[in-house]
């Protein structure tokens, strides 16, 4: 069942970043960033983590998760060290995005030539 | 453009921008949408097979099996990309393709792979997060205030 409602929750959001390209004429650079702070503010009101048991990959492959594993990392490390661990732990949970990306980028530049 | 500026232009140009906005075509709002629910969904689908094969071969929770299918995700991206086979799904897909974290990843990797011919500091080093910044930059700032709020509310303020 969850399969359905990854499918389902994740194809809702696109078609959100679809409206927001279509209607409201943003630039994909400004539709994700406003993805990634709603995802955040989600988080920050505890929304994020029921989401995540109801629709599984739904919710954490769409961009949004990015926000939510940032706040996630700062509390989780803020808990422990107060004040300081909201600037330390930031990038302890979504580490694993943004270093793939960079490695995967890296590697991708030295394997493939530039098209056309 | 906004209606301030355009009363100053010429009137040739008003009308020409008027000519411009009737002969603009309009987007098809719905086909769109259903496209990218489609595309945006099967990435989402794909994304739970991987997650539900880390949770059973690996010990991961549905809460932590986010982070391996995100890394596996964006891998598969980069052969994509290499390929020229992702630019075609985001033609088709739009907002599909672009938001699911693989659209991140094609950001990147694109921009990697396009400048190597400048060189692989100044090149791939400084231009790899040209399109991705926005995203981490935003990110991580709204981050930052709502985990301090977050701090300082359960701190002192007995949340």
């Amino acid at each position: 069942m969850i399969f359905f409602w990854a499918f389902v929750v994740g194809g809702i959001i696109c078609v959100i970043g679809q409206i927001m390209f279509d209607v409201f004429k943003l630039s994909p650079a400004h539709t994700l960033s406003i993805l990634v702070v709603s995802g955040a503010i989600l988080d920050g009101f505890g929304l994020y983590e029921p989401l995540i048991d109801f629709a599984g990959a739904g919710v954490t492959v769409p961009i949004t998760s990015f926000g939510n594993s940032l706040v996630h990392g700062a509390m989780a490390e803020a808990e422990k060290h107060g004040l300081v661990g909201v600037v330390t732990g930031m990038f302890e949970v979504t580490s694993a995005g943004i270093s793939a990306a960079i490695i995967f980028g890296f590697i991708g530049a030295l394997i493939f030539k530039p098209k056309g | 453009m906004a209606d301030k500026q355009k009363k100053n232009l010429p009137p040739d140009a008003q009308n020409y921008q008027a000519f411009q906005q009737q002969r603009e075509t309009k987007r098809p709002l719905f086909k769109n949408c259903i496209k990218a629910f489609l595309v945006g969904g099967f990435i989402c689908f794909i994304g739970q097979i991987i997650s539900t094969f880390y949770i059973y071969f690996f010990n991961f929770t549905e809460q932590t099996a986010g982070n391996p299918t995100v890394a596996t995700l964006i891998f598969i991206t980069m052969l994509l990309t290499g390929f020229g086979v992702y630019d075609r799904i985001g033609q088709f897909a739009g907002a599909g393709s672009a938001v699911p974290v693989t659209g991140f990843g094609n950001a990147v990797i694109s921009s990697a792979i396009e400048h190597r011919t400048e060189g692989f500091v100044l090149g791939v080093g400084t231009n790899m997060l040209k399109l991705a910044g926005p995203v981490i930059v935003y990110g991580v700032f709204s981050a930052f205030v709502i985990a301090l709020i977050k701090t300082i509310l359960i701190k002192w303020g007995g949340l």
